[in-house]
């Protein structure tokens, strides 16, 4: 057989993501397991995984989210780019990267945000693409706007883009956020300060690049995003 | 590893307007034969529905072919099988519903073969990471009985795994904590 994915994912270690039980964000409390997780081996179904590209792009403009509405969105329009790579640095080609934002003023086209800042009818806040042979993923959007939340007395989100990434198998699949580089909020932010190591905390956040900001048109930012790399063994014993 | 991953955040309350798409909840082309419902809801620490939840499932077809086996050997020849479904309404009311099939036995470590099963990954607001389960299929004893998986979970949790027969489909329903919590893996 010949295979062009690996056979199995690196276990990661405790606190490269965020405790399921994180006091300071207090929906936590009734959505996290008590009991411990159970060790999973690695087996077709989690190295396998869906390749949804081509079914979940169709339709113009769904990288462009400037332009998916009749006229122009309000706000400043940013070019955010970056590729997906797995641990090892390898590119992960043809795969699919979801995005989804507030607009402008922090306001989110749903049904539930209610927070008294203007939607809109220009922006939708949704975007997909697939990414090139090098792994290279680009949007056109419009900087997201921080907004308070519940939380806590006084709480703001800072300004961020939901990246949501399928990778190439089951054991890959990752949503994230991508944050903005000096975000003053960042200290106040119990989502952000989840992720407890400092490091990790860094590659949540966006860089800005002169490089590919395009002149009289749209400042940019990039974001690579590392998704699990290989393990050791071509199928792993269970513990 | 020489780069580390990038920290998973939470799905939030608003993913609905980015994740979830009209067919999404199909596993199967629409009126395949043999295509089965499986539905359930997804609870919190005290027994409420969680209205904004995002449930994915992946699994293999009758056969125990993937929709992709990444050159693994042959993929799915059932015509529409995707294999991956994605629930998740705008103002939801906890409750999922998938379209798909039973799927077959596919193998597992050290030359076993695992049970039907399908893997499940539940998101939320207030999950600042995806919570990883399998759905089992109360209807084959024999398999899981001799499931490698299933075999490492306590026997008195197994249960909260099985989907059980219900109105012509399976019902399957998720308790993120409490007496009845299901078992979540680590992958």
């Amino acid at each position: 057989m010949t295979t062009d994915t690996p056979t199995s994912y690196a276990r990661e270690r405790d606190g490269a993501h965020p405790p399921l039980n994180y006091e300071p964000y207090k929906s936590t409390a009734l959505r996290h397991p008590k009991q411990p997780l159970i060790y999973l081996p690695q087996t077709v179904t989690e190295i396998t995984g869906p390749q949804l590209g081509a079914l979940r792009t169709l339709g113009e403009f769904a990288d462009d989210l400037t332009r998916q509405h009749d006229g122009e969105p309000i706000g400043e329009r940013i070019v955010v780019s970056g590729h997906v790579y797995d641990t090892e640095g390898k590119p992960l080609a043809g795969t699919l990267v979801e995005v989804w934002q507030a607009n402008a003023a922090g306001r989110y086209l749903h049904r539930w945000d209610r927070w008294p800042a203007p939607l809109d009818p220009n922006f939708s806040g949704a975007g997909r693409c697939v990414t090139d042979a090098e792994g290279r993923y680009s949007f056109t959007t419009i900087q997201p706007g921080p907004y308070p939340w519940g939380n806590h007395y006084n709480a703001w989100r800072p300004a961020h883009i939901h990246f949501s990434l399928l990778g190439r198998a089951f054991a890959q699949r990752l949503i994230t956020q991508m944050y903005f580089p000096g975000d003053p909020f960042f200290e106040f932010d119990p989502i952000f300060n989840s992720v407890r190591d400092a490091k990790a905390r860094e590659r949540m956040i966006s860089r800005f690049s002169i490089e590919d900001t395009v002149p009289s048109w749209a400042a940019a930012y990039h974001f690579d995003i590392y998704l699990r790399g290989p393990g050791a063994t071509p199928f792993e014993e269970a513990h | 590893m020489i780069f580390g991953t990038t920290p998973s955040q939470t799905v939030g309350p608003f993913f609905a307007i980015g994740l979830p798409w009209e067919s999404g909840s199909l596993a199967v082309a629409d009126g395949t034969p043999g295509a089965i419902r499986i539905s359930g809801t997804v609870y919190d620490g005290r027994g409420e529905p969680v209205p904004d939840h995002l449930l994915e499932t992946w699994q293999a077809d009758p056969s125990g072919r993937f929709a992709d086996m990444h050159g693994y050997g042959g993929a799915s020849e059932l015509p529409g099988f995707s294999g991956f479904a994605r629930c998740g309404a705008e103002e939801g009311d906890g409750t999922f519903e998938i379209v798909t099939v039973k799927p077959g036995p596919v193998p597992g470590p050290s030359g076993t073969m695992q049970a039907p099963h399908i893997d499940v990954s539940v998101f939320a607001r207030g999950m600042l990471n995806r919570c990883v389960t399998r759905i089992y299929f109360a209807d084959e004893p024999e398999a899981n009985a001799a499931d490698p998986v299933l075999s490492t979970v306590p026997e008195e949790r197994r249960g909260t795994l099985l989907a059980q027969p219900a109105d012509g489909g399976y019902r399957f329903d998720i308790h993120l904590q409490g007496p009845d919590e299901t078992v979540f893996f680590a992958v």
